[in-house]
């Protein structure tokens, strides 16, 4: 698995058939975006029990879309990937589905919407996928259009994997370029798989931020997979090489330093003997 | 595409077009389902609907009987004209046709109830 998906190809050729079928057939990654589009709902904050018109950006096979449904709202979803809607389709989505580029704009009516989602997708915008591509203009165009369709007071929350701070900073600054207000709210901060990043964005004037999970440290980290140094470990022994620093891995040096005919200490006891801690 | 998804679509996203609304329909296919009925959801809609359009819309699909020409005074408490706007917005579904912008002309296909908006390099 060679790192983010958005470095290997666009989202529609990366979405393809294949991929598309393997990701919505995926337990675990459909629990995954059941948890994040349950926690988008929520940050939402609609008013109560009344069902709401919304917006799935980047709905791809309909995982988030379904969790709408489930509360009762309607939704209508778009994406550029034409195999996951295809998937949607078969999987008979609520939603009305549309095929298109968020980063061309969003062909809406104003005020057409009372929310809006996005899972897992805003990362994607933030590279050239084709040599015209002004990743900077597209998030520009994408969330202007978005400002437009969205109703007064009404919120647009996006969950998304960023790359680094300069990407959350682009993006960010593109959002209130075109007129939102809000910010990230980033759940369980402390922890490296739980971590999730949220950009809250408001129309409706400047308003407090949703509180973020996890950041008490009295409340529990989510069932995730704990161990993560455990696979560096065996990679390591495998190699057949000592691991560095270790006693053998200095007397195996050294030895190679011998053959190379340089001027080397003599073995001890004393030879890469752990030292007692220091505080210096 | 449900006609209340084609009521709040435009092509204003193209090169050169102002409003880009509303935009034409021309179907080949189209199918007519059944939806639960949500009366506070469908009153909420008929503010944003943009009815002279829903009703252009159902006439190019030759779905038009019994849809009422205007909104009636008082809508949130009629229920027969909510089942009928009910009925329009979410129950007829273009499956296979285009959609036209009016200032271009240019088509959207629309393929097994999924519009296609996506717009060449030149065209944005």
């Amino acid at each position: 698995m060679s790192g983010r998906p958005e470095h290997q190809a666009p989202p529609e050729i990366f979405y393809g058939e294949d991929e598309a079928r393997k990701y919505t057939r995926n337990t675990r990654m459909i629990e995954i975006q059941l948890v994040m589009s349950e926690r988008a709902v929520e940050l939402l904050c609609l008013p109560e029990s009344q069902p709401c018109h919304i917006i799935d950006l980047g709905c791809g096979s309909g995982l988030s879309g379904e969790t709408l449904t489930e509360q009762g709202h309607i939704w209508t979803g778009v994406d550029i990937s034409s195999a996951m809607l295809g998937v949607a389709k078969e999987r008979e989505v609520e939603g009305d589905l549309l095929l298109g580029d968020l980063g061309q704009g969003l062909p809406f009516r104003a005020g057409a919407f009372d929310g809006a989602i996005s899972i897992s997708a805003l990362q994607w915008l933030c590279n050239s996928d084709q040599k015209s591509h002004n990743p900077a203009k597209r998030l520009y165009i994408f969330f202007s259009s978005l400002y437009s369709c969205l109703s007064r007071g009404s919120r647009a929350v996006f969950q998304f994997y960023p790359e680094n701070s300069s990407q959350v900073e682009l993006i960010t600054s593109q959002a209130m370029k075109a007129g939102f207000t809000g910010g990230l709210v980033v759940d369980y901060p402390n922890s490296t798989k739980a971590k999730k990043f949220f950009l809250c964005l408001m129309t409706g004037g400047q308003q407090p931020l949703p509180a973020a999970l996890g950041v008490d440290s009295r409340e529990d980290t989510p069932n995730c997979v704990v161990f993560s140094q455990k696979r560096d470990r065996v990679k390591q022994l495998r190699t057949g090489k000592a691991p560095k620093k270790s006693r053998d891995w200095i007397l195996e040096k050294k030895e190679r330093r011998r053959r190379q005919g340089k001027e080397t200490r003599e073995d001890s006891k004393f030879t890469g003997r752990k030292r007692q801690s220091h505080v210096w | 595409m449900k006609l209340l998804t084609h009521n709040i679509l435009t092509s204003k996203c193209l090169k050169g077009v102002t409003v880009g609304y509303p935009l034409g329909i021309v179907a080949k296919e189209v199918k007519v389902n059944e939806v639960e009925f949500n009366p506070e959801f469908i009153s909420r809609m008929i503010q944003k609907v943009d009815w002279p359009a829903l009703c252009k819309a159902a006439e190019n699909l030759g779905h038009s009987d019994d849809l009422p020409p205007a909104v009636v005074d008082d809508y949130e408490n009629n229920e027969e004209f909510l089942k009928k706007a009910h009925h329009f917005l979410m129950e007829i579904e273009v499956i296979n046709g285009d959609l036209i912008c009016p200032e271009t002309g240019r088509k959207f296909p629309v393929t097994d109830g999924i519009p296609n908006m996506l717009a060449n390099e030149d065209e944005v």
